[in-house]
């Protein structure tokens, strides 16, 4: 029955919107996490989305004569990159870690694109789960039919 | 006298798997709205229920000369297609979900679905009032 695919559909979507808000969490809450000399600073992480196959989802499709389209069903994370942003570079010599000219090296952490990412992260999972409960309710009529 | 379960039901309940198909790819579309380079894919409810149904839709048929050409019969299984959406706004990462008019689209095709439903179950209940001749 293809509305219970809509349930490992936005299943999928919450799992990788969560991972985002996890990313975001990570960034907001390093944003003022200096490294010592010599040691990597901190860098800003997003998640890289994309569409399961479909065949490597098992054909959730089985009706649809549309093998041309390979973007399938669920939602994938591939992978978290770090951004190449350069480092937010503030003069503050009393610091621990300055290097010798005084400088400390921030993670490049954008703040404001950073809660825009979380805002954003929170509508898609509320959508999601949204779509799930109707889901359900369609499933709980379908299933009453005919009583 | 025999009663014809199919012809009883009629239309609906291909309407109602054909509905159900539909919020699955809706369902889908409104998961991938921050995927990049996702295509919003939709399906062309009338004319693949008219298909269903026997009645001709006027539309384009691909004629086969040869027979290795691609025809819509060699696509077998009854299948039927399912059509990339054209983009109102594309944005820049090239994915083309309309979140807005997904969502509007998934809220009324569920409430078609739910409006099948209740046909089909009007046809079964007044099934069930013959059977009993009350």
């Amino acid at each position: 029955m293809s509305l219970l695919n809509v349930f490992d559909v936005a299943g999928s979507g919450m799992s990788a919107q969560s991972i985002r808000l996890n990313t975001t969490a990570s960034n907001l809450a390093n944003a003022e996490s200096v490294a010592p000399p010599g040691q990597p600073t901190y860098r800003s992480r997003h998640p890289v989305f994309a569409a399961e196959l479909e065949s490597a989802a098992g054909g959730l499709l089985p009706l649809s004569s549309d093998t041309a389209g390979k973007e399938g069903s669920n939602v994938q994370v591939l992978g978290i990159v770090e951004s190449d942003k350069p480092f937010n570079i503030r003069y503050e010599p009393d610091h621990p870690y300055a290097d010798e000219s005084g400088y400390v090296a921030y993670p490049n952490v954008n703040a404001v694109e950073e809660m825009a990412n979380m805002i954003s992260a929170s509508r898609s999972f509320q959508v999601n789960v949204e779509m799930m409960s109707t889901a359900r309710t369609l499933a709980e009529r379908l299933l009453q039919m005919g009583r | 006298m025999k009663i014809s379960l199919d012809n009883a039901l009629g239309i609906h309940p291909d309407a109602l798997s054909l509905r159900s198909e539909r919020t699955n790819l809706l369902a889908r579309n409104i998961a991938q709205a921050d995927t990049p380079g996702y295509k919003a894919r939709d399906l062309d409810f009338e004319a693949i229920l008219a298909d269903k149904v026997g009645r001709q839709v006027p539309s384009v048929r691909i004629a086969g000369t040869d027979p290795r050409h691609v025809t819509e019969q060699s696509t077998g299984q009854g299948g039927y297609d399912i059509q990339y959406r054209i983009p109102l706004m594309p944005s820049l990462d090239g994915n083309t979900v309309d979140m807005q008019m997904e969502q509007a689209k998934f809220a009324e095709n569920n409430t078609r679905l739910l409006a099948s439903l209740r046909f089909v179950d009007g046809r079964f209940n007044s099934l069930r009032t013959a059977i009993r001749g009350e």
